[in-house]
């Protein structure tokens, strides 16, 4: 039996126990002494329902989430072959005889006598597994119901339980936000401090030799070289450098122009216009930047080249544009993030109250001055904020700089080269397969804790100062 | 000089400035509008070639013999299906053309068919079984060099040993053209098949169904937890706590962590913690619910918010409870706001990418997947696996998997903003 037949028909349960203990309810009422109820009949119906869900409910998920590894657990703990193993190789292991539980015993596939053996006891520790789980949850549906049922009387406040419970539930789904950040640090830090016990945490922020791709085994102390990862720090700082270059002045801008400049009638048609930048998917954006600014960027450096060398200007000579280029990464960067300054821009300068801008013109200023002088200045902090939103969405940016950028970590100022980034090389030491104790899958994770906290850094800074910068003018 | 000269000299200069300040914002906008342009055009330009796709037509011979079946009247459908129909077709190739001896010629002449031809073949004797012993007519599917040779993008002008097509394959779909025997069709296979090596034969049937059955999970999980998470903030929540300022500060910074972030959270968590199978439309809708509750939370507290209090003292005043205020009158009130709000983040899982590369989602899937625990992929990772394949035919239909997704885009933003313009109430 399935978790989807155990949901189904608890499904079922609950929606019978609704109409029984809702029936008893208008039973009363409708009794010869027309008894008052409390609540609503529906109340009564709730609140078989939720006894009669809720409990089995959490049994349910808490058991599928637990059963698997405590039964590989108990496996382990019956072979000695098992337990002598290291975790990576268990894990292995463990797989192998999964594939045989699921291909099936009857068939004699294996040509080791051990893995059926353990086969075997895996599929008997899941049978019981299974029986217990069944017989646990119905008989505490059941249990629920006639609990339920016994407890309803008139007088019996139906309401206002359901309804606590109900702001319970409510309040478990807010906490989600928690346990997901708390999963984030949860799912980086074990993996990060395991990573820095071996490589040291200088020797990663400094070192300037990546070369992860290096299988490092076990005891190979002296070659830590291999995780200095401050160019992948200089790459994403590069990239997010020219990004903002294009964004910050084109974003700001644009959205200065709007406010204060154009006509409502050309500003409802521009603006959203603008606004389907930001809803392009970074793929896209990432395929654009790989397969046309690219190509267009290496060309005019080649045209360069040649126009450098038809005059015999020292400039150009020597200008190599690789194909993967900082500068057309950060190009395609800076139009995505740009509708992002556009808007939050926009904002701020829209909550500018208007009798600063009177002021400034009643002195006889122009309108370019009033902006510059009046406006600009009181909404600087807002615009601050916004920039450094985009600064942690252009660092956090994962798939143009992985498909246009390049996966070369040189340490390198010339925009022109290729270069890596933070994101860059987290997908590529975790995509495809390896073991998950790897040193190098390690230090994938250590790269994804600088990424979290940078960019949590960047987030709380760029709220608090735009929410300040809100109450201000409130 | 008195001072309103010294103002006078200054005036010029201070409206040319004006003027060249409004010239700016014109010019970023316009660059803006244009880059969007661009961007939308060169991908479209790009994606026209694959929506039609080169067929030959060629006499097949159903040969018992080439197919390796025995001699007899009719064959049951298990022995046609493992049939061998490899060699159905460079047979009537051969036959068409002859004077073709050598070895290598050949082979060259074998791969003008796609080597997907033989499927096709195969769905044909299926469908009708009395084929076997006779010779038909039938369009066959050309391999991608020569599709790529009939639709222009390979010019026969540049150097034979520059180009992927010899010079004796250009004279056979010369000689094709001449018998009109080789024409340009509707590319059916893109939206009907799943994903393959050879680009004549990929299709984004499995990525579309990946995608839906990933946005399925998405849809079902945020939209019940976003919403109550947002209810509990909005109206039940104490003022000026701790813990809640904890929960509000952790919601708008979740806004703002990187996608990928929430892709190793996934790897780590669900499917090394929990066993959650990998690849699955599943695990890929979990971590796309992390990823858009911020965005759907957000955007139904300012809903919620937008309702008059009046409506809530109104009920309020006739004995309901609040929670009953909330169910019975807030909530439908707030519903348009709160869909626009989902359908926006829905967009967003949509086109996400990398959180999934990390879930394994990227790995070569050519099935279609059936169910959320099958090995799947979804549009936007289908885009990023194309655009990596280095065959010609790869770019176009990475530009028609982009079109796809960004038509699918279009229409989700476009039923958000007709629901807000339709039900938008200004109290």
């Amino acid at each position: 039996m399935s978790n989807l037949e155990i949901l189904l028909i608890l499904i079922i349960a609950a929606a019978i126990a609704y109409y029984a203990t809702k029936r008893q309810a208008q039973s009363w009422q409708a009794s010869r002494d027309k008894t008052k109820l409390d609540s609503l009949p529906n109340y009564y119906g709730y609140f078989g329902t939720i006894c009669t869900l809720l409990p089995a409910l959490i049994v349910l998920s808490f058991w599928s989430f637990i059963e698997g590894n405590i039964i590989s657990a108990l496996v382990v703990s019956k072979f000695e072959r098992l337990s002598a193993l290291n975790a990576s190789d268990l894990s292995l292991v463990m797989n192998e005889i999964k594939i045989i539980v699921e291909s099936g015993l009857s068939e004699k596939n294996s040509n080791d006598l051990f893995y059926e053996k353990a086969a075997v006891l895996i599929e008997r520790y899941s049978s019981v597994s299974l029986f217990l789980k069944v017989a646990s949850v119905f008989a505490l549906s059941i249990l629920g119901f006639m609990y339920a049922y016994l407890k309803i009387t008139p007088r019996f406040k139906a309401r206002k339980k359901v309804e606590k419970t109900a702001v319970y539930l409510l309040l478990l789904s807010a906490l989600v936000a928690i346990l997901t950040t708390a999963g984030i640090i949860f799912s980086v830090l074990f993996e990060s401090i395991a990573f820095f016990s071996q490589i040291s945490i200088f020797d990663f922020v400094f070192g300037t030799h990546w070369s992860p791709q290096i299988a490092i085994r076990e005891g190979q102390v002296s070659s830590t070289g291999g995780f200095g990862a401050f160019p992948l720090f200089w790459g994403t700082i590069l990239i997010s450098i020219i990004a903002m270059i294009v964004a910050a002045p084109l974003g700001l801008i644009s959205a200065i122009y709007l406010a204060e400049y154009a006509q409502p009638k050309i500003r409802n048609v521009v603006k959203p216009i603008l606004e389907i930048l930001a809803g392009v998917p970074t793929v896209v954006y990432g395929f654009f930047a790989a397969l046309t600014v690219g190509p267009m960027v290496s060309g005019f450096g080649d045209r360069l080249n040649e126009f450098g060398m038809s005059f015999e200007i020292e400039l150009f000579a020597g200008l190599v544009v690789s194909s993967e280029s900082a500068l057309a990464a950060g190009l395609v960067m800076g139009m995505m993030i740009m509708p992002f300054i556009l808007s939050l821009s926009d904002d701020v300068i829209n909550a500018v109250p208007d009798s600063l801008r009177d002021g400034s013109i009643a002195m006889g200023s122009t309108k370019s001055e009033t902006v510059w002088k009046v406006v600009f200045p009181a909404a600087l902090p807002g615009i601050v904020g916004g920039f450094l939103l985009a600064i942690s969405r252009a660092i956090g940016e994962t798939m143009i700089v992985l498909m246009a950028a390049g996966v070369a970590a040189n340490l390198t100022a010339n925009p022109l080269n290729s270069v890596t980034t933070v994101t860059t090389q987290i997908v590529v030491l975790l995509t495809g397969d390896q073991e998950f104790d790897s040193i190098k899958t390690l230090s994938a994770f250590a790269l994804a804790l600088g990424l979290f906290v940078t960019t949590l850094i960047l987030n709380i800074l760029a709220l608090q100062i735009v929410r300040r910068y809100r109450e201000q003018y409130e | 000089m008195n001072n309103l000269e010294i103002v006078k000299a200054g005036l010029n200069k201070r409206y040319a400035k004006e003027r060249r300040f409004k010239f700016y914002g014109i010019f970023s906008i316009s660059l803006s509008m244009l880059f969007l342009f661009f961007l939308l055009f060169d991908i479209g330009a790009k994606s026209i070639p694959a929506f039609t796709q080169t067929y030959i037509n060629l006499d097949i011979e159903f040969d018992k013999k080439l197919m390796k079946l025995q001699d007899q009247d009719s064959y049951s459908e298990e022995t046609l299906f493992s049939a061998s129909y490899s060699k159905l077709g460079r047979n009537a190739l051969y036959k068409l053309f002859p004077e073709v001896t050598e070895r290598k010629q050949k082979k060259a002449l074998r791969q003008m068919l796609s080597s997907g031809a033989r499927y096709d073949l195969r769905d044909a004797v299926l469908e009708n079984n009395d084929y076997v012993g006779t010779t038909q007519n039938l369009w066959v599917l050309a391999g991608d060099d020569i599709d790529a040779f009939v639709k222009g993008l390979i010019d026969r002008n540049i150097p034979e040993a520059d180009r992927r097509v010899k010079d004796y394959q250009v004279e056979w779909v010369d000689t094709l053209e001449a018998q009109n025997k080789i024409e340009r069709r509707f590319n059916i296979n893109f939206f009907t098949s799943g994903d393959s090596r050879e680009p004549e034969q990929a299709g984004i049937l499995g990525a579309l169904k990946g995608s839906f059955y990933t946005m399925l999970v998405t849809l079902l999980l945020s939209f019940p937890i976003a919403v109550s998470a947002a209810i509990y903030l909005e109206e039940f929540a104490p003022k000026n706590n701790w813990w809640i300022d904890i929960i509000e500060i952790n919601i708008n910074n979740l806004a703002a962590v990187p996608s990928i972030v929430f892709g190793i959270l996934g790897l780590a968590v669900y499917i090394n913690l929990f066993g959650v199978p990998r690849s699955a439309p599943l695990v890929g809708g979990l971590v796309l619910t992390l990823m858009t509750l911020p965005t759907i939370i957000i955007s139904t507290r300012a809903a919620l918010k937008s309702v008059p209090p009046s409506i809530r003292e109104a009920a309020l005043s006739i004995g309901a409870s609040k929670m009953q205020v909330i169910t019975h009158h807030v909530l439908p009130l707030a519903m348009p706001g709160i869909l626009t709000g989902s359908i926006i983040g829905m967009a967003q899982a949509l086109g996400e990418t990398a959180p999934l590369l990390m879930i394994g989602m990227v790995a070569f899937v050519a099935d279609i997947p059936q169910s959320i625990l099958d090995p799947a992929t979804v549009l936007p990772v289908q885009v990023f696996i194309w655009s990596d394949s280095p065959e010609r035919g790869f770019i176009a239909l990475t530009s028609a998997a982009i079109v796809t997704l960004l038509v699918f885009l279009f229409f989700m933003n476009l039923v958000a903003i007709v629901l807000r313009k339709k039900f938008e109430t200004r109290w």
